[in-house]
């Protein structure tokens, strides 16, 4: 009897934690944060590529979402993703220098983007190694903190404000 | 952005990783919300109900694996609307009954074989499904049918004709019955 009762109100419990940590449907994930990892990806890929970065890094995130048990930085999460895409991306491309001033590809944010990118800067983002590249969009893209870029980069906090830093002394001497 | 979100819904549904995808509907009460898997048409939320609540539901139940892929149910919409209209007497849709078992399982599709025009007593139905006496079970049923109009739940009365419940408050189910031709 005892034993019923315990086993049925484990089951309770199951039931419970069960619906209280239930994953949001998916679709909520795209709302808030599709247009985050559009405008990282922007930076990191370039406005042509990003496209593809896009739908590969939301498929990933798809396919592994079922079984995703920490839900408390889903915006963390996907920008991890699209960075490793961004990152996969630039291997398949090897190392074969990347077309600087293609003629229409003007780094211009659509104005639902809500952030407003200055051209000339990004182009020269566009050419700066993967990681500085990747934290200086997350930063100024996405407005993240550095512990944040250093959670999407995979890498400490110190390495990301490395990154950045390096990132930036770079830019600046470019469009000196 | 909308393009893009609709080539991710549409490249999820080719590599089956759309388990559950959604769209909204308009109808003479409101929008709808209708949800399909790879079997069929899953649930229609109605108007009464929050389509938030509903969204979390089937993530929670089916797969959280929800995407809005309005294309994805360009037919149950089509079929709906010439409902509306009065142009459709009976819907051709895959249906999944994923979110009712048992006896409850067995009085939804009983109530979807009722035919467009004809209603039947709560009581019709528990022994249609398979046990008479249970009509107080085949009344919940009823109220929790998860894909109503598709299986149509107002078309079941109460015994002396009284309208009973409905879960998009009885406005709706009278109208539905005006517009078979059960009610004027």
């Amino acid at each position: 009897m005892q034993v019923a009762s315990r086993v049925s109100r484990l089951g309770l419990w199951q039931r419970l934690i069960q619906q209280v940590s239930a994953l949001p449907p998916f679709q909520i994930l795209l709302d808030d944060h599709a247009s985050d990892v559009m405008a990282v990806l922007r930076g990191a890929v370039g406005r042509s590529e990003a496209e593809d970065c896009f739908q590969e890094t939301f498929l990933a995130a798809l396919r592994a979402y079922p079984k995703l048990r920490d839900t408390s930085n889903l915006r963390g999460w996907l920008l991890t993703i699209a960075h490793r895409k961004a990152i996969d991306h630039h291997r398949a491309k090897g190392r074969r220098p990347l077309p600087v001033a293609e003629p229409e590809a003007r780094i211009a944010v659509e104005p639902n983007d809500g952030i407003a990118l200055d051209s000339g800067i990004w182009s020269a983002v566009g050419v700066l190694p993967p990681k500085q590249r990747a934290a200086v969009a997350l930063r100024y893209a996405c407005d993240l903190p550095h512990a944040e870029i250093a959670a999407a980069l995979g890498c400490s906090p110190e390495a990301a404000r490395r990154s950045l830093h390096e990132g930036i002394k770079r830019l600046r001497k470019e469009l000196a | 952005m909308k393009s893009e979100l609709q080539r991710l819904a549409d490249r999820a549904a080719a590599e089956a990783l759309l388990d559950v995808a959604y769209a909204t509907a308009d109808s003479p009460f409101g929008k709808l919300l209708l949800a399909q898997t790879p079997r069929g048409l899953v649930k229609v939320s109605l108007p009464a109900y929050d389509p938030d609540q509903a969204l979390q539901e089937l993530a929670a139940q089916v797969s959280p694996r929800v995407l809005e892929a309005p294309s994805q149910l360009d037919e149950a919409r089509r079929q709906l609307d010439l409902y509306f209209e009065g142009k459709l007497t009976e819907f051709d849709l895959p249906l999944d009954w994923r979110l009712t078992q048992g006896f409850r399982g067995k009085v939804q599709r009983a109530i979807a074989r009722i035919p467009y025009g004809q209603t039947r007593s709560y009581m019709q139905i528990a022994a249609s499904a398979g046990n008479k006496r249970a009509v107080r079970a085949a009344g919940t049923a009823c109220g929790s049918n998860p894909i109503p109009i598709v299986v149509p739940c107002h078309r079941v009365l109460r015994s002396g004709g009284a309208l009973g419940g409905y879960g998009g408050g009885l406005p709706m189910k009278e109208a539905l019955l005006e517009l078979e031709g059960v009610l004027r």
